[in-house]
């Protein structure tokens, strides 16, 4: 086969220029390291959707981050994807704070985000009381918002595979050799050849640059964020995002409500050795507790219920690398895409699919295209449903009355479901960011067993086979004597 | 559908609460157990080691058979359960909403609730653990579902973090099915499980036991390739520079049990910090008139058997309720707790003066210590009058602890609208 665009990279830009790209007539292809869909930074970040203030003014971040912003609440709806508009405060403690906070405001505005406002003491304790009595104002951004951001990444890598993308994983790239008409990128087994190439690589954009041989004229430095998720009975700590005031070092410890009713707390940035070191420390943990006790002093962090990291791709110069490559035509990079670029990912999308119609690609929309994540829709979770829905889906399907995670209220239908999806889920791991289940407060303590058990059976492999998420990463080790 | 007494959870405090309303004249057709499981009984279906009914039979017994013997009596008594049956939510108005394949989506209207819901383990999430997250880590309740119930072994080399009961019986019930235990960790300075345990399943199989020490780091990309061990000091904090690195590709905990107080605290029920479990009287009903709460949901108990003797008492108390025997009392006296006594259960009284007796003939008041004592004196005043006073030895803060209030002490309490249960060192 033949495509017309290979996309490098299954984060949150690769599958949104799937997405974007898959509603015209177009032979696309993704390959993808990872056993799945957002296996690198998509999988662990703060899950913000920020409003613009923070880019500098003129950069292409700040262009692309306010304008993704605006586009997420309609996007979230058509693909059936939990967003909140939640609006967020960016929290001063004092003079020089205050300072910044102007200076936030300005740039904001300049960049074009709406409804900014700087709040007194008062308004900020009486709009989040849980914040630090000795906070004094706060920049409210209405704008902002939060997002699942895997589940983004599913749906529009799902949406993609229903409109016809064709999805590699386990698919290192490691040679792009330029042919007649194209590239060829081959994972040293299997090659997939194309006229486009997107490399939409994040940690990995420096090395796919070389292999083509137009190295990016910057680093990207690896930047590990940790961080403390709490018990949804914490819930209510905070309606809105809360970040400390910027300085030099970054965006500071936040905390913020998810999408799915918890609270996360963090991230800190330290450099690391490895683009996948994302492993916790102790010191880490230690950090972002006392940043996030500075924001809200009575945070419950005794409810943690876990804590994980994620890799940031940041790029020496601090701006997106969006373009077409000066030395090979039609190979586009993206990337240097480091925080905001979840919110801009729509953007992204848009921005890219302008490259490619200015290099001379042909976009014809499809009259049978296919604006949810299937056929029959967006899989709507059990537990997402209202009473009225959950009697029809148990009338349909009794496996829907059938609990397995108790602690978030997944069904058996769920987990099923989840199994035979467009980008199908064969790992505990991969059923569990598509469901849920196993991400409540016992941590798969109850449903672990259950949902090796479905997975085996819908397989049809023993349950000893079940793996975390791919390799050597079985969960069990053979039967009993 | 309506019922007098729904019983949420169908394991030995749901069981036991169900029998004890029937046997105090519920009609059987009255009462629904809602189980989440294929089967009732609860966790007890898990344990296949022995030790149980000890107290309460005087004959020792395994999970599955005390189970057994009350799964039983309900048939007998003809008492309806469902099974595969997730309740979704308690309403303040008692309409519990639940699923179940049997039943489809259900609503049901009770007069009285019995929360039976019991625990779940902490998990790993919940502890400032360095590391990686490969696969491998399991609670210690898991692991003993995969080898009990679904006959599977989940690792090969294991290391046990936590001496509770639990933990201990793993390392032996692991050991038995081949795999090697390398060592069972107890951050505390003594074992949490009891000593019967220690000799039975560690020293018969020189299992090592390493005490003041914890896992501080996890290794491992895909599965668990070693844990680093570090002793900790006094404050439970690890030793910088004691780390050692354990090669094992298992790692299971045992680290605690929380109640599982979701729906409790949906229903608007006002919980004890102490217990992570309802505040309940000494009927053990909640601060919502005509819901109870018994077993591991209201307390974490060290033996089923105290759960069993709990619950028939809860199950007495929602029949008393039922027949409108029990009337909410709008003053609710606190029982207050000295310095030594880390929880006690009732936290409240709010006794009918005129029927104190009708439905139970004595209370059992249970606690837990914050240290160990070699010889302590328990004693309840009400208002600097003491109504019960006895020594006892060896009370150690690993274990449940209970006194008995007769009617005569509850109507002193009544009449001073105070408690109080202190336990002190005694010479």
């Amino acid at each position: 086969m033949f495509y017309d665009v290979v996309i490098i990279g299954a984060g949150i830009s690769g599958t949104m220029c799937a997405y974007k790209l898959s509603k015209y007539k177009l032979k696309i292809a993704v390959v993808e390291a990872g056993i799945d869909v957002a296996a690198g930074s998509t999988r662990a970040n703060s899950a913000i959707i920020h409003a613009g203030y923070d880019a500098k003014e003129g950069t292409l971040k700040a262009k692309l981050n306010v304008k993704g912003c605006e586009m997420m609440q309609e996007l979230t709806e058509t693909l059936g994807v939990h967003y909140k508009n939640c609006g967020s405060l960016v929290v001063g403690f004092d003079d020089y704070d205050r300072e910044q906070i102007e200076i936030l405001k300005k740039r904001g505005e300049i960049n074009g985000v709406k409804g900014l406002r700087i709040l007194d003491k008062r308004e900020l304790h009486k709009m989040e009381p849980n914040v630090s009595p000795s906070a004094v104002c706060a920049l409210f951004a209405p704008s902002a918002g939060i997002v699942c951001p895997y589940d983004l990444a599913f749906a529009l890598s799902e949406n993609s595979v229903t409109n016809g993308a064709k999805f590699y994983f386990n698919f290192k790239v490691s040679s792009i050799e330029k042919t007649d008409n194209g590239y060829a990128v081959s994972d040293g087994n299997e090659t997939v050849t194309g006229k486009y190439v997107i490399s939409a690589a994040g940690l990995y954009c420096d090395e796919i640059a070389k292999m083509v041989g137009d190295p990016l004229p910057f680093d990207i430095i690896p930047r590990r964020g940790e961080y403390m998720l709490l018990d949804k009975a914490e819930g209510k700590t905070t309606q809105r995002t809360l970040f400390v005031t910027p300085n030099e070092k970054g965006k500071g410890i936040l905390v913020t409500p998810t999408a799915d009713g918890n609270i996360i707390v963090g991230p800190n940035a330290n450099v690391v050795d490895e683009k996948s070191d994302t492993s916790v420390t102790i010191e880490g943990l230690e950090e972002i507790s006392e940043g996030a006790r500075r924001l809200v002093p009575n945070i419950n962090l005794d409810a943690m219920i876990t804590s994980f990291a994620g890799v940031r791709s940041t790029p020496s110069t601090r701006d997106f690398y969006i373009q077409e490559s000066e030395k090979c035509k039609n190979f586009i990079h993206v990337a240097g895409i480091e925080s905001p670029g979840l919110a801009s990912s729509p953007a992204i999308g848009d921005y890219v699919v302008d490259i490619l119609k200015k290099s001379g690609l042909k976009l014809e929309e499809k009259t049978d295209y296919i604006p949810t994540r299937s056929k029959e829709g967006n899989f709507k979770l059990f537990y997402d449903m209202t009473d009225k829905e959950r009697k029809i889906a148990i009338e349909k399907n009794p496996l829907y009355a059938k609990v397995v995670c108790r602690c978030e209220n997944i069904t058996e239908g769920d987990v099923v479901n989840a199994i035979h999806r467009p980008i199908p889920a064969y790992t505990s791991d991969m059923v569990k960011r598509r469901t849920r289940s196993g991400m409540g407060r016992c941590q798969g303590g109850f449903c672990n067993t259950k949902v090796a058990e479905i997975i085996a059976r819908e397989l049809g492999i023993p349950v000893d086979q079940v793996q975390k998420f791919g390799k050597n990463s079985n969960i069990l080790c053979g039967k009993t004597k | 559908m309506h019922k007098s007494v729904v019983i949420i959870g169908g394991g030995p405090a749901g069981l036991a609460a169900a029998i004890g309303a029937y046997e105090a004249g519920v009609e059987a057709n009255d009462i629904i157990i809602i189980e989440r499981e294929k089967e009732l009984g609860g966790v007890l279906n898990q344990c296949v080691h022995t030790g149980f009914g000890l107290t309460y039979f005087g004959e020792e017994l395994s999970g599955g058979e005390y189970a057994s013997r009350f799964i039983e009596k309900i048939e007998e008594y003809g008492i309806p359960y469902v099974t595969d049956a997730t309740v979704l939510s308690v309403s303040k108005s008692k309409v519990i909403k639940f699923v179940s394949p049997q039943l489809g989506y259900t609503k049901v209207k009770a007069e009285a609730v019995v929360l039976a819901m019991g625990c779940r383990e902490r998990s790993r999430g919940t502890l400032n653990i360095a590391g990686t997250r490969p696969s491998g880590i399991f609670s210690a309740g898991s692991a003993q579902r995969f080898v009990n119930i679904d006959g599977y072994l989940p690792g090969k080399r294991v290391v046990i973090l936590g001496s509770g009961d639990i933990g201990l019986i793993m390392a032996r019930r692991l050991t038995l099915e081949g795999a090697k235990v390398l060592r069972v960790c107890e951050v505390k300075s003594h074992v949490s499980g009891s000593a019967r345990n220690v000799e039975q399943c560690l020293n018969d199989f020189d299992i090592p036991l390493y005490l003041n020490s914890t896992v501080t780091k996890i290794v491992g990309e895909e599965r668990v390739t070693g844990v680093v061990v570090s002793k900790v000091d006094e404050n439970f904090k690890p030793i910088k520079g004691t780390g050692e690195l354990v090669r094992c590709d298992t790692l299971v905990l045992s680290i605690g049990l929380i109640p599982e107080n979701e729906l409790t605290t949906e229903a608007g029920i006002k919980l004890d910090k102490k217990t992570n479990g309802a505040v309940v009287d000494q009927y053990f009903q909640t601060s919502l008139p005509g819901v109870f709460a018994c077993g591991n949901v209201l307390h974490v108990h060290d033996i089923v058997d105290y759960v069993t003797s709990e619950s028939i008492n809860v199950g007495k108390a929602c029949a008393g309720y039922v027949k409108g025997l029990l009337r909410p009392n709008k003053t609710k006296i606190p029982f207050e707790i000295s310095e030594g006594v880390k929880y006690v259960v009732p936290q409240t009284f709010n006794f009918d003066p005129k029927k104190i007796d009708i439905i139970l003939k004595r209370f059992v008041v249970y606690f837990r210590v914050s240290k160990d004592y070699e010889k302590a004196r328990i004693t309840i005043t009400s208002n600097g009058e003491e109504l019960l006073s006895l020594i006892k030895n060896n009370i150690h803060s690993s274990q449940m602890h209970s006194v008995i209030l007769t009617k005569k002490m509850a109507q002193v309490i009544q009449k001073n609208k105070n408690a109080k249960i202190s336990v002190t060192e005694e010479a």
